[in-house]
């Protein structure tokens, strides 16, 4: 196993503001490994403090087998960086911006011409090349702004929050590019808050929290540290509930859960979608009448929320978690 | 594909070079805002020269002779909001990423201010131009020798690239570029107007006539009106009188010498809070 990067008691401060409390992160070369955390959990301070841009105050790192404290240069030739803007010049066209930063990183004119021309295609910009960016879509930007950091072939790609601010149809764009840059070799870090991008994206998930590693795993682990998938139905009389609990019980890997009161039985499975049928039919058999029925995967938003009491999606300095959220999940 | 190897020094030049390119090209493409710095100039010649002009008493000549002696002013002034320009545009830079973009690629640490200063010098130069034509027009005229004439212009151009540094330096610890546009430039007013720009120095109370006297931007504005063999009315022979030519390119290499590595100094450590 080669490490891309390594990380160990990474410490930063702000003043009073501990933005990150010593941690450690390993991403195996080749990989794509997720930061996933509310704003402020000390995800853009990690990407800035690996890319060069910032100084730890206390810990070390590597990235690409060089020390970002004392390699600073060596660092910069190995790595590119997509940041939460769109960093390109928007008085340039799209040609002109990867042509810049091609001769800053020291290709000859001709390779920054052909490079840039290469990017442009693959990221499907080249009707678009030699308009400035002014009229560029947010999509477009962020597509351009990601073919700049791949300008110099980078081993490892720095990307902090890829697609915030983006639609729907754009965030799927820029995640089907990002696979292909994984099938290509690159290592990948990246940073989100979104938990669906991380489960899609990421091969490993980092949580952090308040300058914390509070977990760390593939999706599926962080997800069966919550328990597995469930069965969720609501009967339609309130009397058989603890009748159907009962009924089902053989299929499930676990105690079934009743809320009477809410007519709902909540069933943790292992066999995922094959389970359902057969709850159904045995359900059918006993004459159980049932409203509703779901097979429910918990989230990241449920890792996240049983990790740290609330949701990832809430902001970290909102103080207590909004009571709606709680109680609707209070049953879990 | 591969990196070319050069030595540190020369990759210095092409780094900035590449810099100053961008930033041409930035004016080629936005000319209005190249206009708006030259509104500005032109607006303050035509104002002294035709509305105040008439008030301001500077000797034998009347408003002829004010009109030579305020376009020296007007250039030394020019050359002092040239810091304007740079300023808000490193902080805007700073506030979108494209600083830390360039931060993250292995280019020379000093080349992003030294594009971003050469590419100013070559607006001021045609800022300088177009203030010359302005002038020329309004009754001002260079009656000194060619070589004085283009001293005079050396040393202006020198000037207004020393105080970019001083914008880089300013521009780099603005938080954004609306705060970069206003407080950022709040230094240079007092600057300005304790001069001898638009009026002579003798006029003022007595305790601001030494820092009206030793002020950077009346040597600039009296360097200019003798190399340009303007009038140079109620002159003492204070030490800023007698040597200002020399004096106002020390202040000049002075400020270089002082702003360049702190601003260099400053992109390189810049460590933002806010953005973490």
């Amino acid at each position: 196993m080669t490490l891309a990067i390594s990380a160990r008691g990474l410490t930063k401060h702000f003043g009073e503001v501990k933005a990150l409390n010593g941690i450690d992160i390993d991403v195996e070369q080749g990989t794509v490994v997720g930061l996933l955390g509310p704003n402020g959990s000390g995800k853009t301070t990690t990407v800035r403090i690996l890319s060069t841009l910032l100084q730890s105050d206390a810990g070390s790192a590597t990235v690409g087998g060089f020390e970002v404290g004392t390699q600073p240069d060596q660092v910069r030739n190995v790595i590119g960086l997509t940041g939460q803007y769109a960093a390109v010049d928007e008085y340039l066209t799209g040609r002109e911006n990867l042509e810049l930063f091609g001769r800053l990183f020291h290709l000859s004119k001709a390779d920054a011409k052909t490079r840039a021309a290469e990017l442009l295609e693959r990221f499907d910009l080249t009707d678009a090349a030699d308009r400035s960016i002014k009229g560029y879509s947010g999509g477009m930007r962020r597509r351009l702004d990601l073919a700049a950091s791949l300008i110099g072939r980078p081993q490892v790609l720095f990307l902090d929050e890829p697609t915030t601010g983006l639609d729907p149809r754009s965030r799927q764009g820029m995640w089907e590019v990002i696979e292909s840059l994984v099938a290509d070799g690159t290592t990948v870090l990246l940073t989100t808050q979104y938990l669906e991008e991380a489960d899609q994206l990421a091969s490993r998930i980092i949580v952090l929290d308040h300058g914390n590693v509070i977990a760390q795993g593939t999706a599926d682990e962080l997800k069966n540290q919550v328990g597995g998938d469930r069965i969720e139905l609501v009967v339609t009389n309130a009397a058989d509930s603890q009748r159907a609990a009962d009924v089902l019980a053989k299929f499930g890997s676990g105690p079934a859960q009743v809320d009477a009161e809410a007519r709902k039985v909540l069933l943790p499975v292992a066999g995922g979608s094959n389970a359902i049928i057969d709850v159904i039919r045995s359900l059918d058999e006993h004459g159980i009448a049932i409203a509703d029925i779901a097979l429910r995967r918990p989230t990241l938003d449920d890792v996240f929320l049983s990790l740290t009491g609330r949701s990832a999606e809430d902001e970290s300095v909102a103080g207590p978690p909004a009571r709606g959220r709680r109680g609707r999940r209070g049953g879990n | 594909m591969s990196t070319q190897t050069r030595p540190a020094m020369g990759w210095f030049v092409a780094d900035t070079l590449a810099v100053t390119r961008r930033h041409i090209l930035k004016i080629t493409r936005v000319p209005e805002s190249l206009f708006f710095s030259l509104i500005q100039p032109v607006m303050f010649v035509l104002l002294f020269a035709f509305v105040f002009g008439g008030a301001i008493n500077v000797g034998e000549g009347g408003a002829r002779a004010y009109r030579e002696y305020l376009i020296p002013g007007i250039f030394a002034q020019t050359v002092m909001f040239a810091v304007a320009g740079i300023t808000v545009g490193i902080t805007t830079d700073a506030s979108k990423g494209i600083m830390d973009r360039f931060r993250s690629l292995p280019m020379h640490p000093g080349a992003v201010l030294a594009g971003h200063t050469l590419a100013s010098l070559v607006q001021n130069i045609l800022v300088l131009f177009v203030l010359s034509v302005t002038g020329f027009a309004v009754g001002w005229r260079i009656h000194g020798s060619f070589a004085d004439a283009a001293l005079a212009y050396f040393v202006l151009a020198l000037f207004a690239y020393a105080v970019t540094w001083i914008g880089a330096w300013v521009g780099l610890h603005m938080p954004n570029p609306e705060v970069a546009s206003t407080a950022g430039l709040a230094w240079l007013f007092p600057l300005t107007f304790a001069s001898n720009i638009f009026t002579p120095i003798a006029t003022m109370p007595g305790w601001l006539q030494p820092i009206a006297l030793w002020n950077p931007v009346s040597c600039i504005a009296l360097s200019a009106r003798k190399l340009f063999g303007n009038p140079l009315p109620q002159m003492g022979n204070s030490f800023p009188e007698t040597h200002t030519v020399p004096l106002t390119i020390a202040y000049a290499f002075i400020l270089i010498g002082i702003f360049a590595p702190l601003a260099v100094r400053a992109f390189k450590t810049r460590n933002s809070a806010s953005r973490a």
